[in-house]
């Protein structure tokens, strides 16, 4: 096996001396640490060095090192999300005392305030709502003019504040639709009745034969007292208008059956508790200016 | 056989020293553990010791039954894959998530989930972000409700019965390493993971007694049965929303 | 291997098959206990393995095999059986490695094909990829370089009779257990740690044996100084299992569960998890591989490594820095500022330690440089240096807070992992398998250079298009999540940088498909070597990097 006297054997290429092990034919130069690396390698410990000094690094026993400066990720933070509002501040203080009528009224303030509705809108309200609040499914559309609980500026706002239905807020828009066939209320023949009454005066088709004078009379007893006598909905109760082509949860006969028979009770966060303020009352301008906004 | 130590070199090298090592396997093994324990001690121990570590915060509690049974199932499917559960103290998460997340927030996690990947949006505050019914439809069905989505569909969670005979076991096996269960909520774990899906529950004030904060009710539509999405949905709803801000002290906590 | 009577077994068989015998019929007891299915059948897995091994002891007994002698005819009877089984192993790994990588690639670009399904959906896939890839392909090139290179530089047959086949056979049933577990659902949700108590357990077993084989063939060695290989197979193999033991520990709900609970929680789980993965990398993919880069460049160039002070400096300051460098992996989260300060000044401190390696492998080239040119084998890994340098300068500036604040969370990272991944572990793999299997198998050469040849363009495409796909969506996220509109509101939401990746996912698959395709011509040309090319003549003198004992 490998068996050389010194390490003066000298690798012919390169000339360097190597040390003098062989294992099964690989040898060593003994080649010395280049230059460079070794004081690049320096100067990273250096620069390491200087680091620790400024910032906090060593833990100790009861404490660790802060660093001259007493240098902190959260108190920075905590630096520029002031400093951002203070920036947004400098275009538009206002908007932080101004009522959402006041800055329905000024443009900068309007501008501002749909900016800023917007971003909080991709985030927040996009999961339920869609892209552009174009709604998907039982998350209603907020870019057309039917509003279920009212598309005044006030209204908005309540909605967003309190949520729908939302368990964990007091004041969430409460009412819902009644579970007419498993309470009972209604026998199964009946909401068959009562909804080609309802497909009648939502222009869908209807069944041949159907009862629509018992299906009227059904429905005054029943539902005009939330839908309204018109079917028109009530935004008090957020009763939907149901003479209009929108429905949350289809116009296909079962799921009108469905409605009825076990009751409709769509459920939305409130946002009071997870957005401030000013970013509710942003919001509130910015899907009031979605198309459908009401004086 | 020789080495360059034994060379009747002009000046004995310093790097001859490492002879040592070199030439026995097992001071090379020794010296090899020496080396590789010190940052590993100096890094991890005062995690435990230094009281800065872990802020004090007001409403942490363990998670229920229900709740930690919908961890498992998180962590079962890999959500961490995509999903962080840790906001960081920069400017846009703080905007986009809400408040940086607290090492109190997850020291009852057992294993943490902050994650490493945001193939989806962070989720350590999405309790009470959306509806239960959302996070079913969701877990459905992604796509129907976020249609540029690329998160997987989970359809089978709502169809499964979740399996909960051994959740009394898990809280003990937990509060052996520090996560304060009393006794009254091992033993009554069972129930009380019932009683969480059921509102009228005859145990459902002694759960919410033992559970501040805790969501109660039917998680996934279905009130007949006890699904895995259940659990999940339970587990979503209850991230972020422990920790009471208004009374969280910021400054005393920078570290 | 000699064929003769039936003999009486050793101790250490009698002591095998009774362990075995215990072990099946415990596996058995609680595979009837358990209520989890999934829990079950590996239990079953378990027993039937043992059943196997118990019988082939047996067998191998009637036989009259048993232990073969150090020295035949004065050279060194190396134990090459557990070499060729890893390095089939390896190849068998890494396609199946590659494949889900490529599937969950292709699901981030098309949802529809998690199938919506539990065990195809991208959460169970992707820890299967990882698994797959670092630890059934890595840690088969380990397992099968190092029996191979300790026995070349200790010039001794690997120590002990049947330990080495429990190893690789042990090693992969893990692999079974702990990628099949995934798709099961069973997993304890920790990256790269996700296998649950018992296979952590079963893995403990098999890698002190590792040690324990590894250790004692270099006792065996005629050369009185270890090789620098052999230095980096220690240091990873003792530095994973002290990693191994500390993330792993945790305690069942019961003998009959399969999950268990950490010990640890929250911050402290968290730095222990990266501790363990970022040494995982420092380890595994680092020192083990480095091992390889020692011993099959300067065989393949025929030329000295370059510096034997820059491998001892390089050694141990590599493997010192390295353990501080996990909290890298957690700037900016809820662990304190200070620890993340520790973690990035001694990533930034890693980097020279780091280039040592990759210095030594690139000039031990000098002298050779013209081998390039001709030996596609030699170049691959000569490229993997490369790539390992490219990372090891992109690893500390990524650990830079500042830089990490935008990086971290992105498709950044997935690009850094796989210019790593694919270039440096893949290449180096690559390249030491390529000069493996003629050795192994007694050819004269691989049965075509120039299949080798597509190889090393077909996938060099794949990893540009793969990592250059990663930076640009990875940046882009970076800076979408945290623009702002010139008003200072965010100006994307979430879901707006989700829709944005779409097209370089789609350019990542293509890339990864093409380095898929590149491990499936070496596959074709691998067996082709061993069914087609020319033997070695056993009159005439080895070729040069061939399997003649050294000297
Ligand atoms: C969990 C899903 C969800 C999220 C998130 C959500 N909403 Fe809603 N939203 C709903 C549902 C469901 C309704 C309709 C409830 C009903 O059936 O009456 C609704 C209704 C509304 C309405 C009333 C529409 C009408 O016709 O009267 C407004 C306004 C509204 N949402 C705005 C928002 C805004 C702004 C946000 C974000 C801050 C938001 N929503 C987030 C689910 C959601
Ligand atoms: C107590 C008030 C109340 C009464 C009485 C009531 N509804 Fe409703 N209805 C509601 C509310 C509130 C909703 C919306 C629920 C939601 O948004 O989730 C609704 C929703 C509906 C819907 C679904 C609309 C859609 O867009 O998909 C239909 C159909 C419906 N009601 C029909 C009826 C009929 C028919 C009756 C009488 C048999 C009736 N309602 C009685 C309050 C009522
Ligand atoms: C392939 C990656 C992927 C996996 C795996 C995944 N998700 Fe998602 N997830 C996403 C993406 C992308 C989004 C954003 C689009 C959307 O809302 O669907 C998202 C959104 C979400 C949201 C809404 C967050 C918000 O604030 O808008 C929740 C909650 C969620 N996922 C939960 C889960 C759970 C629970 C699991 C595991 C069972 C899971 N995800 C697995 C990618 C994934
Ligand atoms: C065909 C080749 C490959 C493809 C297509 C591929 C694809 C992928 C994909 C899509 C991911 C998930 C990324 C994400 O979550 O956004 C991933 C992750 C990962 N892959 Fe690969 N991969 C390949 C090869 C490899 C190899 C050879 C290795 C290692 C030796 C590797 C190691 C990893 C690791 C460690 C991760 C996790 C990264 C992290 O968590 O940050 N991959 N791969
Ligand atoms: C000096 C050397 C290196 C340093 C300092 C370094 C640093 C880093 C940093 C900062 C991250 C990102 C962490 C984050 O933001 O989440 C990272 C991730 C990663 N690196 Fe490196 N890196 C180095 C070398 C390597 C090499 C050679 C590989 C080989 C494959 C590698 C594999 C990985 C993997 C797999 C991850 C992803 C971990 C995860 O999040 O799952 N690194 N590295
Ligand atoms: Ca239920
Ligand atoms: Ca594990
Ligand atoms: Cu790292």
């Amino acid at each position: 096996m490998a068996s050389h006297d010194h390490n003066h054997d000298i690798d012919a290429v390169s000339g360097t001396a190597t040390t003098g092990h062989v294992w099964d034919d690989i040898r060593e130069l003994n080649t010395p640490l280049p230059r460079w690396w070794l004081w690049t390698f320096y100067l990273t410990i250096l620069w390491s060095i200087g680091y620790w000094i400024v910032y906090p690094a060593w833990p100790l026993i009861a404490n660790h090192t802060r660093g001259v400066f007493g240098y902190s990720s959260r108190a920075e933070v905590a630096v520029e999300l002031q400093q951002l509002e203070s920036v947004r501040d400098r275009q538009a203080a206002a908007l932080r005392t101004a009522s959402v009528d006041d800055i329905r009224n000024d443009p900068t303030l309007l501008r501002m305030a749909t900016a800023r509705g917007r971003a909080a809108f991709g985030d927040n309200c996009a999961g339920c709502h869609n892209q552009g609040g174009s709604g998907v499914g039982v998350f209603p559309n907020l870019t057309d003019d039917e509003w279920i609980w009212g598309g005044k500026l006030a209204d908005i706002q309540t909605t967003i504040r309190h949520g729908i239905r939302w368990e964990q807020d007091a004041n969430s828009r409460a009412g819902q639709m009644l579970a007419f066939g498993r309470t009972g209320v209604l026998k199964p023949a009946e909401i068959e009745t009562v909804v080609e009454y309802v497909r009648s005066i939502a222009k869908l088709d209807v069944a041949n034969g159907a009862d629509l004078a018992a299906g009227t009379k059904l429905y005054a007893d029943n539902c005009a007292s939330c839908h309204g006598e018109k079917a028109k909905g009530n935004p008090e109760l957020g009763a939907p208008d149901l003479t209009d082509a929108i429905w949350l949860y289809g116009s296909s006969r079962a799921a009108m059956v469905e409605s009825i028979a076990n009751g409709r009770a769509g459920v939305m966060p409130a946002w009071g508790s997870r957005l401030d303020e000013v970013t509710i009352k942003s919001l509130t301008v910015y899907v009031h200016s979605l198309g459908g906004g009401q004086k | 056989m020789s080495d360059i130590s034994q060379t009747p070199a002009p000046k004995r090298s310093i790097w001859s020293r490492h002879k040592i090592f070199e030439t026995n396997s097992i001071i090379m093994i020794l010296g090899v553990l020496v080396v590789i324990s010190i940052g590993g001690l100096v890094e991890i121990a005062p995690l435990f010791y230094l009281k800065s570590t872990i802020e004090k915060v007001d409403g942490m509690r363990p998670y229920t039954p229900l709740e930690l049974a919908g961890r498992a199932i998180y962590v079962r499917e890999g959500c961490y894959n995509c999903h962080s559960q840790m906001i960081r103290p920069l400017r846009d998460e703080v905007e986009r998530y809400g408040p940086y997340s607290l090492a109190a927030e997850s020291m009852y996690d057992k294993p943490f989930q902050w994650g490493s990947k945001r193939t989806g949006p962070d989720l350590a505050r999405v309790g009470g972000k959306y509806s239960d019914d959302w996070h079913l439809q969701h877990l459905n069905t992604p796509r129907q409700i976020v249609p540029q989505s690329i998160m997987p569909g989970y359809p089978f969670l709502a169809k499964t019965d979740l399996e909960y005979g051994d959740i009394g076991t898990a809280m003990k096996v937990q509060s052996f390493t520090g996560i304060p269960y009393s006794a009254a909520m091992m033993e009554s774990a069972i129930d009380d993971l019932r009683a969480q899906t059921d509102p009228d529950h005859p145990k459902a004030a002694d759960f919410a007694k033992r559970y501040p904060k805790a969501n109660v009710r039917d998680f996934d539509g279905n009130p007949q049965r006890i699904t895995e999405a259940d659990a999940l949905i339970a587990y979503l709803q209850v991230l972020g929303t422990l920790v009471d801000f208004k009374t969280y002290d910021n400054k005393a906590n920078l570290r | 291997m000699a064929t003769g009577a039936i003999r009486n077994m050793t101790g250490g068989e009698q002591f095998g098959a009774l362990a075995l015998a215990l072990f099946g019929i415990f596996c058995l007891i609680i595979a009837g206990l358990t209520e989890s299915g999934p829990y079950a059948f590996h239990m079953v897995v378990f027993a039937l393995a043992s059943t196997w091994a118990f019988r082939a002891l047996i067998v191998r007994r009637y036989h009259g095999q048993g232990p073969e002698p150090d020295f035949i005819d004065g050279k060194p009877n190396y134990n090459f059986g557990p070499v060729k089984f890893s390095t089939v192993a390896a190849m068998f790994w890494g396609i199946a490695g590659f494949l889900v990588g490529l599937v969950i690639a292709l699901q981030l670009a098309f949802p529809v094909l998690n199938l919506d399904m539990p065990w195809t959906n991208f959460g169970r896939l992707r820890p299967l990829h990882t698994s797959a890839v670092i630890f059934a392909f890595g840690g088969n090139v380990l397992l099968a370089t190092s029996f191979y290179v300790v026995q070349r530089t200790c010039h001794a047959r690997l120590a002990g009779d049947i330990a080495p086949w429990f190893v690789v056979l042990g090693y992969n049933l893990f692999i079974v257990i702990a990628g099949t577990g995934y798709l099961l659902g069973i997993t304890q949700g920790k990256e790269y740690a996700e296998p649950e108590w018992y296979a952590d357990l079963f893995l403990t077993v098999v890698w002190v044996v590792y040690l324990l084989v590894f250790l004692a063939t270099i006792w065996k060695r005629k050369e009185p100084h270890i090789y620098v290989a052999n230095w980096f197979y220690l240091g990873f193999i003792v530095t994973i299992a002290v990693l191994h033991l500390g993330n792993n520990a945790t305690i069942p709900v019961s003998i009959t569960s399969p999950k268990s609970y950490i010990v640890w929680s929250g911050v402290q789980d968290a730095m222990f998890q990266w501790w363990y993965g970022h040494n995982a990398v420092g380890f595994f993919l680092t020192a083990g591989f480095l091992a390889i880069m020692y011993y099959f460049i300067p065989k393949r160039a025929e030329r000295p490594v370059y510096s034997y002070r820059l491998s001892i400096i390089h050694f141990w300051a590599l493997i010192f820095l390295y353990i501080w460098a996990g909290p890298h992996h957690l700037h900016y989260t809820a662990l304190p500022d200070w620890a993340q300060t520790l973690g990035m000044t001694f990533s930034i401190m890693l980097w020279m330690p780091s280039w040592g390696g990759m210095i030594n492998g690139l000039m031990t080239l000098s002298g050779a440089w013209d081998k390039l040119r001709t030996d596609p084998v030699l170049r691959m890994m000569v490229v993997s240096v490369a790539f390992y340098g490219m990372s090891t300068f992109e690893g500390p500036l990524m650990s830079i807070k500042a830089v990490n604040s935008l990086s971290h969370y992105t498709d950044w990272t997935i690009g850094h992992v796989h210019s790593g991944a694919l270039g440096w572990v893949g290449y180096v793999s690559f390249g030491a398998i390529y000069c493996l299997v003629p050795w192994l198998w007694k050819k004269e050469r691989l049965y075509s250079n120039r299949l080798v040849e597509w190889h090393f363009w077909i996938s060099t495409i794949g990893i540009v298009l793969y990592i250059s796909a990663m930076w640009v969506s990875g940046i882009m996220q970076g800076l979408m999540w945290r623009a702002y509109t010139s008003l200072g509101y965010l100006e994307y939401s979430f879901i707006e940088t989700v829709a944005a990746m779409h097209p370089y996912y789609v350019i990542r698959a293509l890339g990864g498909g093409l380095f898929l395709a590149g491990a499936l011509i070496m596959v074709f040309n691998l067996i082709m070597t061993v069914r087609a090319a020319p033997d070695v003549k056993a009159t005439q003198p080895a070729p040069a990097p061939g399997l003649q004992p050294a000297e």
